[in-house]
């Protein structure tokens, strides 16, 4: 069942268009990894989904609701952690918790408590006086003590150390376990490889790619290391070799997937000594649309 | 202080000026436009030597040497109208140079250091009094020009009784005491840990400095003396010319500044030397709500302003009693008033006190309103929207709130004039006519809060036009006859609409006709608020 969809959302700032459009999808029960360069389009779609902007075009329903006409109704079931906490400087940390709880209606003090010794935080200071990192636990803590059915997080670890993150994760994976789904926006890629079920990729105020990792991963290449008893010749010359590093007898390169056949058995003529291959990372994948200026907004597309 | 210390100041000055320019453009304009205007007009309003005389019987009263300082000489108002127009303008345009001042330092100094820009600009390659001694540099300068252009606008506007002298002291006054109020707020910015706090403390020093002076003048001589305002208008600009209070006022900002600089260089950044307390676990019950959280956000705001328009009001409330037996002894002033009107002087003091008072307590008010605004651009709004709270219950909010502060500001200023002035006074002051010649205002005052909120909802980029409009309504309370505009324009101002008691008749219709404009304005905001996109 989905929980939040978005369907050809378009943005437009005057005459700038931030979103062009965006479809997205989150099921119950799913996180949803959603990654993309900075000033992408991903705080605008979170915006319009929290019911603060207005969309131009389009649909933007959570819960099967509209998010701009039912936002205060929507936002009931819905714990929110933006990447900039902003803080009142004279209230206490603890005093914002409460506050933050209070206002979605459904605190649970117990939690909070249990939250606040996890992440370590002290309650009893000025919210002037926390750093980047303490701001974020104060909206981390409020949304994890609310029960929610839906958590959006907007980069909501850019400021925490790594323990930090560690509990983040858990409590992540926590919510995921309760039936909860949750949309995570975030630069940390091996943070989403270990959350997330399914990822979107949005550049440009589109969608380039989608769907789970593994899918994904099919659109993109593998890292090989070889050594071979006899020198290795004109590999470059064949299809679908990317990167091609030469250390002594030894070769690093990527191979896109579809081709790994052809270059294994050409490679495997010269006599194989060692052999490494490295699963492809996301941040390869990403890298790839954060670099390829000359096919801007061109969609998705995994060969080269 | 070691030379290190200042290295890159003047790359700095560059720099804070070019985010300062427009607001020192605006208020440099403002200033010098306003004074010239008002100088100009003066020959035209006291032609012969009658109205100079009976000019010289209203500043004689004490409420009068209360509001703006000492009068002059009989022979100075015959022989210049600059004596006049110096003992009306002087003490004022020296407030709102004192005003521009706090707000300017305050908020390239401590305002900058709040908010981490000082932070980067110190790990750069610059002294650790570099950017303190550059936000001087450029205060000094808009200060300096201030003096200079004002002295000369006067002196070339060729006004018979404003000789060159007059002028140029005119212009270093202002200058001065401009520099006087920086160095305070400067050494304010070290103490105070906020920028909130240091133009509290700023402001607070500038309203003490009024109220010691208004007492003192009224009452005791030597008192004045401890007041830099009390220096200001003890210079018979325009007759004496007496120059010593600017270097008094020179020597002070000195003195101030040093200070300001050994205890910057003597602090960590980002602290102050009067520290914070600590906080509570929980919020109370009555925080929990976006309505409780304006409270308190406006809270310590909502105190300060009461107690200075408390003390604003019953300081004048101090003067009737006097006002009554200077009024009672000056049978020449008797003749004079009664010929005019058939209310007592006291009465026709009210009025214009009510006014002035209301239009006052419109700051603090509309402060309340533009809070939204500036929560919405400092991304603290997002922070109720993003959780299950509506649009319409956050503006109401505020706007409630609004409306309560303007009740109690009001209810302050009436309390104020009431209680001090009924204890001074031989007959005492009427509870009912006292306060509602305070509460007539209200509705008034709602119209500018519906304004504010318009704006806010529908033209959220020109909210602080809101701003002008309330010192238009000043300007037209307080200078509509010296100026004298056409009369379309003053009835722009929501407040020349109101019956003025006691003179005036209670009138209900127009009070109903002003409440029901500032409703048609708070729904036009509520519209636009709901339609809106919220930048944060």
């Amino acid at each position: 069942m989905s929980i939040l969809k978005i369907e050809n959302l378009t943005k437009k700032f005057g005459s700038f268009t931030a979103l062009d459009g965006v479809d997205m999808e989150v099921n119950e029960g799913e996180v949803y990894g959603f990654i993309g360069p900075n000033g992408a389009g991903k705080s605008t779609t979170i915006r319009i989904l929290l019911g603060m902007l207005k969309a131009t075009q389009g649909e933007a329903e959570i819960f099967g609701k509209d998010a701009w006409s039912h936002a205060v109704d929507i936002h009931k079931r819905v714990a929110y952690v933006p990447g900039d906490v902003n803080l009142w400087p004279n209230l206490t940390g603890g005093e914002v918790i409460d506050l933050f709880m209070k206002m979605n209606g459904n605190a649970n003090h117990e939690k909070r408590e249990q939250l606040i010794k996890k992440f370590d935080f002290d309650p009893t200071k000025k919210s002037r006086t926390y750093s980047k990192g303490n701001r974020q636990k104060v909206a981390l803590i409020a949304a994890f003590a609310s029960d929610a059915d839906l958590y959006i997080l907007d980069e909501p670890t850019s400021g925490l150390d790594p323990l930090m993150e560690k509990v983040f994760q858990e409590c992540v994976l926590d919510a995921k376990a309760a039936g909860k789904s949750v949309l995570l926006s975030s630069h940390i890629l091996s943070e989403v490889e270990k959350l997330c079920d399914r990822v979107g990729i949005i550049r440009q105020g589109k969608m380039v790619e989608t769907g789970t990792l593994e899918e994904l991963r099919h659109l993109t290449r593998t890292h090989l290391t070889v050594q071979t008893k006899q020198p290795l010749t004109a590999l470059n010359e064949l299809k679908g070799i990317h990167n091609l590093e030469e250390k002594g007898s030894e070769f690093t390169f990527q191979v896109d997937t579809e081709e790994m056949d052809a270059v294994i058995r050409y490679i495997s003529r010269f006599g194989i000594l060692k052999l490494e291959s490295a699963p492809p990372t996301l941040e390869d994948l990403f890298m790839r649309h954060y670099q390829s200026e000359e096919r801007a907004g061109t969609g998705a597309e995994g060969i080269r | 202080m070691r030379a290190g210390n200042f290295k890159g100041t003047g790359a700095l000055a560059r720099f804070v000026f070019r985010q300062q320019r427009f607001k020192i453009l605006v208020w440099l304009a403002g200033l010098i436009g306003i004074t010239l205007l008002v100088a100009a007009a003066y020959p035209s309003i006291y032609k012969d030597e009658h109205s100079k005389q009976a000019a010289f019987f209203t500043m004689e009263n004490p409420a009068m040497v209360a509001m703006l300082g000492p009068g002059y000489e009989m022979e100075d108002y015959v022989q210049s109208v600059g004596a006049m127009f110096a003992n009306e303008m002087l003490l004022f345009t020296v407030m709102a140079v004192a005003a521009m001042n706090i707000l300017l330092v305050g908020r390239a100094t401590r305002g900058d250091e709040e908010d981490g820009r000082i932070e980067m600009i110190r790990a750069l390659s610059v002294g650790r009094l570099s950017h303190a001694s550059a936000v001087l540099i450029v205060m000094v300068s808009a200060n300096l020009v201030l003096a200079i252009l004002t002295a000369a606008g006067l002196a070339v506007l060729g006004i018979e009784g404003i000789g060159l002298e007059g002028a140029a002291l005119y212009g270093a006054l202002l200058g001065a005491s401009g520099l006087l109020f920086a160095a305070v707020t400067a050494l304010f910015a070290q103490l105070a840990e906020t920028s909130r706090g240091t133009a509290m403390f700023s402001f607070l020093f500038l309203i003490i400095a009024y109220l010691v002076r208004a007492i003192g003048d009224v009452s005791s001589d030597s008192l004045s003396w401890i007041s830099p305002l009390g220096w200001v208008v003890r210079t018979e600009v325009f007759a004496a010319n007496n120059w010593w209070p600017v270097l008094l006022l020179a020597a002070a900002a000195v003195l101030s500044g040093l200070a300001a600089f050994y205890l910057h260089a003597a602090r960590d950044l980002g602290s102050g030397f009067i520290a914070p307390r600590r906080g509570k676990m929980h919020a109370s019950p009555f925080l929990q709500t976006p309505f409780g959280l304006a409270f308190r956000l406006q809270r310590t705001n909502t105190v300060v302003w009461t107690i200075i328009l408390f003390a604003l009001s019953s300081s004048f409330g101090a003067i009737l009693g006097d006002l009554e037996s200077y009024f009672a002894d000056n049978e020449l002033m008797q003749a004079f008033v009664e010929a005019d009107s058939a209310y007592t002087l006291t009465e026709q003091f009210i009025t214009l006190l009510m006014a002035i008072m209301s239009v006052i307590s419109l700051i603090p008010t509309v402060m309340v309103v533009l809070k939204l605004k500036s929560e919405e651009t400092k991304n603290l709004t997002e922070n109720f929207y993003s959780r299950a709270v509506s649009r319409n219950y956050v503006l109401g909010s505020y706007c409630l709130l609004s409306v309560l502060v303007s009740l109690t500001m009001q209810t302050a200023v009436a309390f104020g004039l009431w209680s001090v002035g009924g204890a001074v006074m031989d007959e005492g002051l009427s509870f009912t006519t006292t306060f509602s010649s305070a509460y007539v205002y209200l509705p008034a005052m709602w119209v500018v809060i519906g304004l504010a909120a318009a704006l806010l909802g529908a033209a959220p980029k020109l909210t602080s036009l809101v701003w002008l409009y309330i010192i238009y309504c000043f300007v037209v309370v307080y200078l509509k006859d010296l100026l004298r505009f056409p009369e379309w324009m003053n009835q722009l101002s929501a407040f020349e609409h109101v019956p003025q008691i006691p003179v005036d008749e209670m009138n209900f219709v127009m009070l109903a006709v002003l409440t029901g404009g500032a409703i048609l304005f708070l729904v036009v905001g509520f519209i636009g608020y709901n339609k809106r996109d919220l930048a944060g």
